[in-house]
């Protein structure tokens, strides 16, 4: 029996084809995930990722804890409100999960994870927990809304009038509570909007207020391909326990600063950052006719080959893109295999793809030189 | 549910075929759009080749999957739609009419007797959807 969020019977209202999303009867689309796709481009659309899990850390340790599990440093986050995006790491530096820590207040810290994992983060958060004064407690009774385009935070803030103001003013990765609310200006889609976690008896009437400003519910097809062209990881199709952040275009999110902080996975990264990273995530784009697929090969003139993690189609720039992981260093001409015996040029271009509306990726090679230059 | 028309001819891998006067329109059925989903991209015969019952005659992407496109008779290609290949969404609004593939110059007229009718279409379709 699979189950269900707190809106799924306006899902079915609003037409969704549901589909089997990691044991979630989840919408796949509401009849064309291209338009939702472009709708969240240019107006607003709303996810339900009712779906995804919040664990609530609290405790004299909860600083001390969170600085030891994350890859990134929750000591970044000074004032209650800021939130930060993170891997959870296992020692040998594989990516278990992403998320997002939330610093609600002192002593309180929320993270937001992926379904697909569940199980296996909330054993782990809680085998970790040795030795420190902490306690670890799922979120129960929520309802997790993602509304997000140009006029995302417009269309909020008109249903919430009592802190309109609060709303505009957050900066992006800060978020603010209100009325057991936490609304946050984090995103998956490369857009503007706002996460929203709520009492999952609320989740009903601020879904139909949005809907009636003429928001526009999104399934999770649109959320993959705007996710996509937005340049961010999926977890475990992009990046699971075998591959590290530096091999996933995630080296960003490891603080190595301060260096006496101790992290899980820490050890293990500074040898394969010492030794050399063997291998690159990097975007791809296909200039002929086609649609890239999780799965299919890339090969090199020199012989190396690698291997597309994600594959779609690119709504906005007409294309086929992705995210493959190659071997490094580098060659520019590389193919893609889209069929048995049918190879294509590919392009390798560094992400994202499009930002804000507008198509913003360039050639890799670029990215190279300057990586180059600042050695 | 999706649509069925009863004047239509289908074949198991899901194109549809419309009689008109010695010439076969063909498409893929509703059932089959809705399944691909989003449509991006069709690659479609050239006019003048010669296709055979069963064989290959093209291919449609969709956001999901691609699939291969079979002749379900045997005849020469007489026109295409080049429109789909600006505007493949065609073929998810309007299956059966607007989202039409391509005509053929049918070589045997007894090849049209071994199609599916309607009926035996639907329960193709229901089949599928039991499983």
């Amino acid at each position: 029996m699979l189950q269900k969020t707190p809106l799924y019977q306006q899902h079915i209202a609003a037409g969704a084809k549901c589909v089997d999303f990691f044991g979630w009867e989840m919408p796949l689309h509401y009849g064309s995930q291209l338009e939702e796709h472009h709708f969240v481009r240019r107006d607003a659309g709303v996810f339900d990722v009712s779906h995804m899990t919040g664990v609530d850390i609290t405790g004299a340790d909860a600083e001390d804890y969170l600085r030891f599990i994350l890859a990134n440093d929750v000591g970044r986050l000074r004032t209650p409100g800021r939130a930060l995006y993170s891997c959870l790491l296992t020692e040998a530096g594989g990516i278990l999960d992403d998320l997002i820590v939330y610093y609600l207040a002192p002593e309180h810290y929320r993270i937001i994870f992926n379904s697909a994992t569940r199980l296996r983060v909330l054993a782990w958060v809680k085998l970790q927990k040795k030795g420190f004064d902490v306690t670890t407690k799922a979120c129960e009774g929520q309802a997790i809304l993602a509304v997000q385009g140009p006029q995302a935070i417009a269309k909020v803030t008109q249903i919430l009038p009592d802190c309109a103001e609060q709303i505009n003013a957050l900066r992006p990765f800060h978020s603010l509570q209100h009325n057991n609310w936490l609304i946050a200006r984090t995103g998956y889609t490369g857009e503007d909007g706002v996460e929203i976690m709520l009492p999952a008896s609320d989740a009903a009437d601020f879904w139909e207020a949005l809907l009636s400003k003429g928001v526009k519910p999104c399934g999770l097809g649109a959320r993959d391909t705007l996710r996509l062209e937005a340049g961010l990881n999926l977890s475990g199709t992009d990046m699971d326990e075998n591959t590290t952040p530096l091999e996933s275009n995630l080296a960003w999110t490891i603080a190595w600063q301060p260096e006496d902080r101790e992290f899980i996975g820490r050890w293990a990264l500074q040898t394969e950052r010492e030794g050399g990273v063997k291998k690159k995530l990097v975007g791809i784009l296909l200039d002929g006719k086609g649609v890239l697929r999780d799965g299919q090969k890339i090969f090199f003139a020199d012989g190396d080959e690698g291997e597309i993690t994600s594959g779609g189609f690119s709504p906005t720039l007409g294309k086929g893109i992705g995210f493959a992981r190659v071997p490094l260093p580098l060659s520019q001409a590389c193919e893609v295999e889209l069929r048995a015996g049918r190879r294509q040029a590919v392009q390798l271009v560094k992400v994202p793809f499009v930002r804000n509306g507008q198509t913003v990726f360039e050639p890799l090679v670029m990215q190279l030189k300057e990586d180059e230059e600042k050695k | 549910m999706s649509k069925i028309p009863n004047e239509l001819k289908y074949t198991a891998s899901h194109e549809w075929l419309r009689e008109d006067d010695g010439t076969v329109t063909i498409g893929i059925t509703d059932n089959a759009q809705s399944l691909l989903g989003d449509l991006v991209f069709v690659d479609l015969p050239e006019v003048g080749a010669q296709l055979t019952a069963g064989g290959d005659a093209g291919v449609v992407e969709s956001v999901k999957a691609a699939s291969d496109i079979y002749s379900p008779v045997t005849g020469e290609v007489v026109e295409v739609n080049e429109a789909l290949n600006d505007s493949p969404e065609q073929i998810n609004r309007d299956p059966y009419g607007e989202g039409w593939l391509f005509r053929l110059k049918l070589s045997d007229n007894t090849e049209l007797d071994k199609l599916l009718d309607a009926k035996a279409y639907t329960a193709q379709v229901e089949e599928g959807e039991s499983h």
